[in-house]
């Protein structure tokens, strides 16, 4: 009878603590859902704080026009998703490495690993647009995928630590019993290895998916103007029209363009929530069939 | 990975010596695209920047054209610059203050999120908002509309009760207070690692425990704790880079500014970078000498 009731209260301040978290998190993107669905009208009126008086669907309309949603989604879909695979797998290889092996000069490649991941963006962006030219790989999508391939895209080092944390953490017997039935090394990497770390495969695919997806800065520069993924129109998107308009008044045009330029921003990042969604219940379930080895 | 030496040590001395080699062998082979990926698109753009940061660079039509001045950049970084010292320090405050309170509040989240309740999936969603918003185009829309800041603290009785007391226990829980906000957007990406993590401990293990009269709160520290060791340091690497690389921080921000300086263009700004890029990886290997295994220790 006592536990019951503790367990309710359990429950109870878990329930209070999430939902507190969520109104956080939420209050952004609704706020954004709410404006982006408001008229001119209601943009401006003062006494239209949250719920539009009419929902005006235009800013969608406007915004799928100008984003090219139909044609630009699937490449940017395929572009990320090309990368991000590429990545994942150059990422498990090094990680299964770092953990499964000892070799020589291996703590100095960790701080090699560690560091390049703190390489400043803005300092190398030149010299890196100067390399990627001299390799002719500028204004191709070879200049992102080569990178990931390679190991070295968005955030690489953190995938390669997340690989080695999780290859470090089941028994090593599982790989020496495949050995013995004469598995050679790539079979047990693939066979035996990776499937013991689903998790971290999910989660290495889905960051560096966002990651690809949002980083604008140096894929940006390097595939020039022809190859502009999503998050990249949306940019110049807002350039556009902020620079049309900031010869008038640019605070005012900035209000105007505001409920266009939150459906954009909506749009171009609900491919990510859709996909989480999806990776999350596969998520789950290698979760439970990893679980199931460990527990020997 | 002792047992294992040992056993390997028992064996015949030849033996041992190809087995090690082949062990070797093979985790380079692992390595190797890294390896070459890091030769060719990481090691240029890098040593490139640092000789740019020890010369006087000129942008001229027909070219950049550098000339060689050692460390003056670095020295008056210190010395003639201003702000720099200042900002340094402060982003140094805030990236140390931060993280430990970041790694913490992620742990206490994966930790609500774990185990089985009404309503998982749609609070693991939300959760995950942070790692799509923060990275990418939304984050600069809530800059500027200021969404983010939908907790005022101030409006808080507790917060006057905590400015009223001493200034050593007032300070960091002010500070806490005060970005709260922050602290839960910069977590995401640490609350879906250690929730994976969690996944590793098997139901089995939390069943036997129960049996054996253990209360949860023993089952964290006994449990959850040391299996979580390990991503604990990894969280911690990477919000310290998260934070470091967050464009809008005040070292940042002075490196972009200081770009196009007057006679000192893109050499100081790379140099600015390159004295933070220290700072930072020192952190890190402290935080490595702090949170690392007492295992690899013995290694």
């Amino acid at each position: 009878m006592k536990s019951s009731v503790k367990r309710f209260l359990a429950l109870g301040i878990r329930y209070l603590l999430l939902i507190g978290i969520s109104v956080v998190f939420l209050y952004p993107v609704l706020y954004m859902v709410c404006n982006s669905l408001k008229s001119i009208q209601d943009l401006v009126n003062p006494t239209v704080e949250w719920l539009p008086s009419k929902l005006c669907w235009d800013n969608y309309t406007r915004a799928l026009k100008t984003l090219d949603y139909g044609k630009t989604l699937p490449f940017t879909f395929l572009y990320t998703a090309v990368a991000a695979i590429a990545q994942t797998v150059c990422c498990a290889m090094a990680g299964y490495a770092f953990a499964r092996h000892e070799f020589p000069l291996k703590r100095f490649w960790m701080v090699m690993l560690v560091a390049a991941f703190l390489i400043p963006a803005q300092v190398t962006l030149v010299p890196r647009y100067l390399m990627f030219f001299n390799y002719r790989l500028t204004n191709t999508l070879f200049a992102v995928w080569l990178p990931a391939l390679l190991g070295q895209g968005v955030s690489s080092s953190i995938f390669i630590l997340v690989f080695d944390n999780f290859f470090s953490s089941y028994p090593k017997s599982f790989d020496e019993a495949a050995k013995l039935d004469g598995g050679g090394k790539f079979t047990i990497f693939f066979r035996v290895a990776l499937p013991m770390v689903k998790p971290a495969i999910v989660v290495s695919i889905l960051f560096s998916f966002v990651w690809i997806w949002n980083e604008t800065y140096t894929s940006g520069q390097l595939m020039g103007a022809g190859l502009r993924t999503l998050p990249m129109k949306l940019e110049s998107f807002v350039a556009e029209f902020t620079n049309i308009y900031s010869t008038a008044s640019g605070d005012m045009a900035a209000r105007l363009n505001e409920s266009g330029r939150l459906a954009a921003t909506l749009l171009v990042v609900a491919p990510l929530m859709v996909l989480y969604m999806i990776l999350q219940r596969s998520f789950i379930r290698g979760i439970d069939a990893a679980s199931g080895l460990t527990g020997e | 990975m002792k047992k294992r030496n040992e056993k390997e040590k028992t064996k015949k001395k030849n033996h041992q010596l190809s087995l090690h080699q082949r062990n070797a062998l093979e985790g380079y082979l692992f390595l190797a695209p890294w390896l070459v990926g890091l030769a060719l698109f990481t090691l240029f753009p890098v040593v490139y920047s640092v000789i740019l940061s020890m010369s006087d660079v000129q942008m001229a039509p027909t070219g950049i054209k550098t000339r060689f001045v050692g460390i003056q950049w670095y020295r008056e970084a210190f010395t003639l610059d201003t702000t720099f010292p200042v900002s340094l320090l402060d982003t140094m405050k805030f990236v140390l203050l931060s993280t430990p309170m970041i790694v913490v509040s992620a742990l206490l989240l994966a930790l609500l999120l774990n185990g089985k309740f009404r309503g998982r999936s749609v609070f693991r969603g939300v959760f995950f908002l942070p790692v799509v918003i923060i990275s990418g185009p939304v984050i600069q829309e809530l800059l500027t509309t200021r969404a983010a800041a939908v907790i005022q603290p101030e409006s808080f009785i507790i917060y006057d009760f905590i400015a009223s007391l001493p200034v050593v226990l007032s300070a960091p829980l002010l500070y806490i207070f005060d970005n709260i906000v922050l602290i839960l957007w910069f977590s995401g990406v640490q609350v879906v690692l250690f929730l994976a993590g969690l996944q590793k401990i098997g139901q089995p293990i939390r069943e036997a425990a129960s049996i054996d009269g253990a209360s949860p709160w023993q089952m964290f520290w006994k449990i959850d704790l040391p299996f979580l060791k390990s991503l604990i340091l990894l969280n911690t690497i990477y919000t310290l880079v998260q934070l470091s690389a967050f464009s809008s921080n005040e070292v940042n921000q002075e490196v972009v500014n200081k770009m196009t300086l007057v006679g000192k263009t893109y050499g100081y700004s790379a140099a600015l970078s390159w004295i933070y890029f220290a700072c930072m990886l020192l952190v890190i290997g402290a935080a490595f000498l702090v949170l690392r295994d007492r295992k690899e220790k013995a290694k």
